[in-house]
């Protein structure tokens, strides 16, 4: 059998990218996409330790798991819908160039 | 039957932003004034706080419902959630009556917006109340997201737009943060209610539980501190004040910040307290770091609106001064989170009519810089009497609300013995009173403008104005109602956490 260590690792490897990612890049499009990456760590995460818990009669990681998911779309159709009104007026997605508000 | 009772307000909430959200779906009018909306959003805020206002009541007056009440194990309906539920939904429906000119004025899609605007104080209330992980994070992203359209609401608006993508971008960053420091929490403790992981850890070795379980706290104080705009998560915050349509930009400054300081307080008295960690380096030092931030980021701005931006940042420094001086279990006054409780209420009035002040100027000049306000008090006398006692008790100068707030929560410092924190509180109060008196001096002794006609209202707003600022003196000056309710409020958290 697996061991609980190593889906921790693989999540952890991949909530890495994904913050690098969402820290790294510049456009708002890859912002999103590498924070799906991380929330899909946090769901590999979930289901990891509900298999290998105490409890696992009572479903909550799993249960967590969906919820993470069904949100994470409605925050991804709303993202979207944000950088297209930006890309609408603006004709980029460069977080350094939408600089309207600073200092 | 009685589980429903207790979520009268949360259902009225989600009744009445569908019903308005339907009628808009069918009705499809883009040229409808957008007053009738507004109405009903109005109806329904109301129709939850009396409902709000009856369920503190009962806690307090009926003996039989002194005991929190859990509803199906993922809400705990406490007095601490009951005591800011109330004046939450009361500062909505402030924004509401205050703001509906403004808003229904700038966009087609009103029916969206107030339905939009019904659902997020349903959110917040959701979220004052959660006892459960997957609750809580459902309720806080719930809050987010659709914070994130009120924020960017305004699409055509070049300001408003970006103002909703940069709060997105932070916030999802920070949420995904926050859910994997929330999967260690799981994975240590093999459940996800708050009373149950206090649980674990009160019958477990600690020694083990802590070197996962602190990280991952860490990982969860991301997301609430991103909600709550504390150091170093704060950037999003002025920039989205600036560019958000102002409606939205006050109850993001006020009961949205509340919500952020409620959730971390409730999150670390009732779970993490057992876990015998010394947090006080941590919190102190995110505390100090963000209301010197706020505060020094302040003096700098010319435009009073980014400046009280700035300003809610620093608030959020003080605010979370209570929750690292959390004395559970002493015979002291001030436990920290009563002074959080009479601070935040204190802060929320205030700050909506700071705000509202800055909104009626943007309305007649469209420019919220501080030469819109030189000379204000010859071109309106009421406003600039009213802006001084709202900038005054920001401030916190006695005989006004804000006063009180900060006398609990240094106080509070000062009987744990964090005297360094205290003071670095004061100094801080200190720097902030510099440049809110600057904009009182420049509203008396300005001189251009001084031809300028006179700046009228709506009776709406004024109303609002009026009854910001008598909450102002009424906390200022017979706080003693207040302190009780936040203390037994307090001590009722406590008791549940110890």
């Amino acid at each position: 059998m697996v061991p609980l260590q190593a889906y921790l690792t693989l999540a952890a490897f991949i909530f890495s990218c994904g913050l690098y990612g969402a820290l790294a890049r510049r456009n708002a499009i890859a912002m999103l996409m590498a924070v799906e990456l991380m929330l899909n760590a946090v769901n590999i995460n979930l289901v990891a330790f509900w298999r290998y818990g105490p409890n696992r009669e009572d479903l909550a990681g799993q249960t967590f798991a969906i919820f993470v998911i069904a949100v994470a779309a409605a925050e991804v159709a709303v993202g979207l819908a944000l950088v297209i009104a930006i890309y609408r007026s603006r004709k980029t997605v460069y977080l350094d160039e939408i600089d309207l508000l600073q200092g | 039957m009685e589980q429903f009772s207790l979520l009268a307000p949360e259902i009225l909430l989600f009744t009445g932003g569908l019903v308005i959200f339907l009628i808009d779906v069918f009705a499809r009018d883009r040229t409808d004034s957008g007053r009738g909306y507004a109405t009903l959003a109005l109806f329904t805020l109301s129709v939850a706080f009396v409902a709000s206002l009856f369920q503190t009541y009962a806690f307090f007056e009926l003996e039989v419902a002194q005991k929190p009440a859990a509803v199906l194990n993922m809400l705990e309906i406490d007095l601490f959630a009951a005591l800011l539920k109330a004046p939450i939904i009361l500062v909505m429906i402030l924004i509401t009556m205050a703001g509906s000119t403004y808003m229904n004025k700038r966009t087609e899609r009103r029916g969206e917006f107030w339905s939009f605007f019904v659902w997020v104080t349903l959110a917040m209330s959701a979220a004052l109340s959660a006892s459960n992980l997957i609750m809580l994070y459902v309720a806080i992203e719930f809050l987010s997201i659709t914070s994130y359209l009120l924020a960017g609401f305004l699409r055509d608006n070049q300001r408003s737009a970006e103002a909703g993508l940069k709060y997105f971008l932070y916030g999802a960053v920070a949420s995904a943060a926050m859910l994997y420091g929330m999967t260690f929490v799981y994975g240590a403790t093999g459940t996800l209610d708050l009373k149950g992981i206090a649980a674990y850890i009160a019958a477990n070795d600690t020694s083990v539980l802590v070197p996962a379980l602190l990280p991952a706290t860490m990982f969860v104080m991301v997301g609430l501190g991103f909600k709550a705009t504390l150091a170093p998560f704060f950037q999003w915050a002025p920039d989205t004040y600036d560019g958000a349509p102002t409606p939205v930009t006050i109850y993001l400054s006020t009961a949205s910040k509340a919500i952020g300081l409620a959730v971390t307080a409730r999150v670390f008295v009732v779970s993490m307290n057992a876990l015998l960690v010394d947090w006080v380096p941590v919190m102190a030092g995110l505390s100090i770091l963000t209301m010197t931030m706020g505060n020094l980021m302040a003096l700098r701005q010319r435009d009073v609106k980014r400046m009280l931006a700035y300003s809610s940042v620093a608030h959020a420094g003080y605010l979370l001064i209570g929750i690292t001086a959390v004395a559970a279990g002493t015979e002291s006054y001030m436990d920290g989170i009563n002074g959080l409780l009479i601070y935040l209420i204190a802060y929320m009035f205030t700050n909506v009519g700071a705000f509202l002040v800055v909104m009626v100027l943007e309305e007649r000049a469209n420019r919220t810089d501080i030469g819109a306000f030189e000379g204000l008090y010859r071109r309106a006398p009421a406003l600039a009497v009213m802006l001084t006692v709202f900038l005054l008790s920001l401030a916190g100068i006695p005989a006004t609300a804000g006063f009180w707030g900060k006398f609990f929560v240094f106080g509070a410092a000062v009987q744990r013995q964090y005297f360094w924190l205290a003071g670095a509180g004061v100094v801080n109060a200190g720097i902030a009173a510099w440049y809110y008196v600057n904009v009182v001096r420049v509203m008396y002794f300005g001189e251009r403008e001084t031809d300028a006609e006179p700046v009228s209202m709506p009776i709406g707003m004024g109303a609002v104005l009026v009854v910001c600022t008598l909450v102002v003196f009424w906390i200022g000056l017979y706080p003693d109602p207040l302190i009780e309710w936040a203390t037994t409020a307090s001590e009722q958290l406590l008791s549940v956490g110890s």
